[in-house]
């Protein structure tokens, strides 16, 4: 019997698409172990989302409000999870690969005195331990980890790991946590979040990427149609953002987002070794590239040889025909 | 002020990573290592702390095996001053709290005003030891920075998150990790590479713990089966289309 504990991760009180990811991976093992399965939501006013991690399978929910924790406070919510992971008593702690995620399991490791595996594709038991896998390598290898301290914190990779619904019992306990002076040493003076109509990038489930054939920033328009048509988010390569095309925040590569979408559609890209590090996870992968040698089509499941200002307009309104 | 950079030694990123015989770790012997590209960002960032504040020394700490006093003497003939190597063999992939542990040691007992690093190194992949590393010191972390300001002792930086973009903001002593677009990373000139031999290195052996992970196995993803190419030009489109719809189902 191991028990589990999940932080489900939420800003503005919307709870994150990988936070209910965690939240099924979470039941999974708990349910394998006979275990139970906690989830910790921190923040303020959040009582709406507790349904929704209770349909994702969380026998108990530690909530933990405070005035203080409406926006994101490292130190603070590290000490609230911290609270969480001993009021569980759990042998896993599941977070996601995010920004936040990431951060928040590394200050936990070092209050816990715990080992962190990162950004985690497989998670199994084996015995009374865990066995995860994590790319490396920006993926061009795998590690196989066993995981023998206990706890151990494990940070799952977004768009992996299956959401599904599933019926935990769902009480909902309330944390009483009180951040210290020492938590709120890091001090977020301001979020601004973008308005966008398009998916996060490492959220999203098909991602249409721009490359160096796409000759210039004035050009993305014509993927930006076809992300639009699909409900994309709108990616770019290492040499498209090193030219200053494009943000750095849109970078799909080793030295950028590592990202896997049920669709990529590669759009002029090459395919750099660095490049497809970054996305070589993602289920399907499209190419559209004018050089029929490019390594891209190598990984890519479908691909068009053509000039990508003719090619991807044709998908743009092949799609809508469909979706009509 | 003083300033402490951990750098680490990494396989380049254009370097084919081979898996080596004991299937525990790469085959190194023709790869190319360089300095981690995130901790590039960090050196150059405490290079420019350094011009602006005028008095301040900058140490480049490495926690890797023999070879990764190249990376520290790249870091100090961009313009640090000192450099320690904590010798530890297999650090590559060894567990990222011990790492953590180690080089927060050797950190205490410099004393440090501000450390600074990469937001991950691209081996490993564990975006951890630089905010366990804070914690162990007792010291605020400000991740991901993409903009950075040292305003007296008050440290404000700008980073993205899903959906958007934090202010966050913290005082000295504190650790900062660098994200790329933070600063454009100086190539050391030659007479930078002349006085980076004469600047001091000190090596000190470290013994890494296990930590509470054990290696298995290292692999190579898995082989997808060959695409194949649907048509030439845009006449192609809609076929291609039918098949994400239809075989592919992601339509």
């Amino acid at each position: 019997m191991a028990n589990i504990l999940v932080f489900a991760e939420q800003r503005n009180a919307t709870l994150k698409s990988y936070a209910t990811e965690a939240v099924s991976e979470g039941r999974r093992l708990a349910s394998a172990a006979s275990g139970s399965l906690s989830a910790c939501l921190i923040g303020d006013g959040l009582s709406a989302l507790t349904e929704q991690v209770k349909n994702h399978g969380a026998d108990e929910i530690l909530l933990a409000e405070h005035g203080d924790f409406v926006n994101y406070v490292p130190g603070a919510y590290a000490t609230a999870l911290a609270s969480a992971a001993q009021d569980s008593g759990a042998e896993v702690i599941l977070l996601s690969s995010s920004a936040m995620g990431r951060e928040l399991a590394a200050l936990l490791a070092a209050k816990l005195d715990a080992s962190l595996l990162s950004d985690i594709i497989a998670t199994n038991w084996a015995g009374d331990h865990l066995e995860v896998t994590r790319p490396i390598y920006a993926g061009k290898a795998m590690l196989k980890v066993a995981a023998r301290g206990k706890p151990v914190i494990v940070t799952l990779r977004p768009n992996v790991f299956a959401a599904e619904e599933a019926a935990g019992s769902g009480s909902v306990k309330s944390l009483a946590v009180t951040p210290t002076e020492a938590d709120k040493r890091v001090r977020v003076v301001d979020t601004a979040l973008k308005e966008s109509t398009r998916p996060e990038l490492t959220e999203a489930s098909t991602i249409v990427s721009g490359g160096r054939g796409m000759g210039g920033p004035e050009h993305y328009p014509v993927i930006e149609a076809l992300a639009d048509t699909l409900g994309a988010a709108v990616g770019a390569s290492r040499a498209a953002v090193d030219a200053g095309w494009r943000p750095h925040t849109d970078q799909v590569g080793q030295t950028g987002k590592t990202v896997s979408p049920n669709l990529y559609i590669a759009c002029g890209i090459s395919g750099a070794i660095q490049h497809l590090a970054g996305m070589s996870s993602s289920k399907v992968i499209v190419a559209v590239n004018s050089d029929p040698e490019a390594p891209i089509f190598k990984l890519a499941d479908y691909g068009i040889v053509g000039d990508l200002f003719e090619v991807v307009p044709a998908l743009d309104s092949a799609v809508k025909d469909l979706l009509a | 002020m003083k300033l402490v950079v951990c750098v680490k030694h990494v396989p380049d990123t254009e370097a084919k990573i081979v898996v080596g015989a004991d299937s525990k770790a790469i085959d190194s012997a023709d790869v190319k290592y360089v300095m981690n590209p995130y901790d590039e960002f960090a050196v150059e960032e405490a290079l420019k702390i350094k011009e602006q504040v005028g008095e301040a020394e900058i140490t480049v700490v490495s926690l890797g095996p023999e070879d990764a006093q190249s990376t520290i003497r790249t870091a100090l003939a961009m313009g640090a001053d000192a450099g320690v190597l904590l010798k530890a063999d297999s650090a590559d992939l060894a567990d990222g709290y011990e790492i953590a542990k180690a080089l927060a040691e050797e950190i205490r007992s410099l004393g440090a005003d501000m450390v600074l690093t990469g937001k991950m190194a691209i081996d490993g992949y564990g975006h951890q030891v630089a905010t366990m590393m804070g914690e162990l010191l007792d010291m605020p972390v400000l991740p991901t920075a993409k903009r950075f300001e040292l305003d007296g002792t008050t440290v404000t930086i700008k980073r993205d998150i899903e959906g958007g973009r934090e202010t966050v903001q913290a005082d000295l002593p504190c650790v900062i990790t660098a994200e790329k677009g933070l600063n454009e990373p100086r190539y050391p000139a030659l007479k930078g590479i002349m006085q980076a031999k004469r600047k001091p290195l000190e090596i000190k052996e470290v013994a890494l713990g296990s930590g509470g992970i054990e290696i298995l196995e290292m692999t190579y993803p898995p082989q997808k089966p060959a695409g194949r190419i649907v048509g030439e030009g845009p006449d192609a489109a809609a076929e291609l289309v039918r098949l994400l719809r239809d075989e592919a189902q992601v339509i």
